[in-house]
């Protein structure tokens, strides 16, 4: 399955997301990682789980709108229902063990210079690369 | 105004995931895909979110003694290089390329309606709870 090269709007795309993490630091000196934001919302709440339900709310917000409008974004799955729940429960406990995802340490960790999310994000690209390169390769899939 | 910049903040996130292709797992497996379909679109989304950040942060943290709705940043300490952090993020890395999905990407594209999204919000937050409780030690009935 091919998709689009969108260097512009991917772009657009980071900056915002970035911009979203300097607003959660600026505003509640927090970081806009979403492995750490959804952990608190799941039991036992964190004391603080309010303001995380509401980043939570406004995260899903824009997809919503753009659908109304039309112009709903597009979600494509090149692999089985089986495939995403067992890449979604790897993905949470991982997430989870490694203290954050691609926001947490993509975007958040590397912009504060911390060396620990320099090796989380490492880590992780190079072993979902080679986990594409073995599912799509190697098996076939 | 806690809980209105929490919402501003997540709506830019929101809004930024969507146009950036994150939320769409064909997409981010074709930027691993370099043998294959690749798209190097998502190379674009970190290069722009981190030097966005990047700047944000050294502003903020130069003009700001404090959060503007809080009496401190809350910024992670931990500093040692250790196995939970490695193996957790290959972990992590491992169930990204199996379903193109990261948490990040997933979340804002939940209220599309589409039920794979919703099999893997609901794995993912399995995974999280599971984990956490592992963490807390909530397992460890023998100890106790």
């Amino acid at each position: 399955m091919t998709t689009e090269f969108t260097p512009w709007l991917s772009m657009i795309g980071g900056i915002l997301i970035g911009l979203s993490a300097v607003i959660l630091m600026a505003t509640n000196g927090r970081i806009a990682g979403m492995t750490g934001i959804l952990g608190g919302v799941l039991p036992p709440l964190e004391v603080d789980w309010v303001w995380r339900a509401i980043f939570l709310l406004g995260c899903v917000i824009p997809a919503i709108l753009l659908k109304a409008l039309g112009h709903a974004p597009e979600v494509a799955f090149p692999m089985s229902n089986t495939a995403i729940a067992i890449g979604g429960l790897i993905v949470g406990i991982g997430a989870s063990y490694g203290s954050g995802c691609t926001s947490g340490h993509g975007i958040c960790g590397l912009a504060r210079f911390s060396k620990r999310s320099a090796v989380a994000t490492v880590t992780f690209m190079l072993a979902t690369f080679i986990t594409v390169f073995v599912i799509r390769h190697m098996i076939g899939a | 105004m806690k809980n209105a910049s929490a919402l501003l903040a997540g709506l830019v996130f929101g809004l930024g995931i969507v146009l950036s292709g994150m939320g769409n797992p064909a997409k981010v497996i074709n930027f691993f895909d370099v043998a294959g379909t690749f798209d190097p679109s998502l190379i674009f989304v970190m290069a722009g979110g981190m030097l966005t950040a990047m700047a944000g942060y050294a502003l903020v943290f130069r003009k700001l003694k404090r959060p503007l709705y809080d009496s401190q940043f809350n910024v992670p300490t931990a500093k040692k290089i250790d196995t939970a952090l490695v193996a957790g993020s290959a972990a992590f890395g491992v169930g990204w390329g199996i379903s193109g999905f990261c948490p990040g990407g997933s979340i804002p594209v939940l209220g599309l309606g589409d039920s794979r999204i919703f099999i893997f919000v609901v794995a993912m937050g399995l995974g999280l709870f599971f984990a956490k409780a592992l963490k807390a030690g909530v397992f460890d009935l023998a100890k106790a």
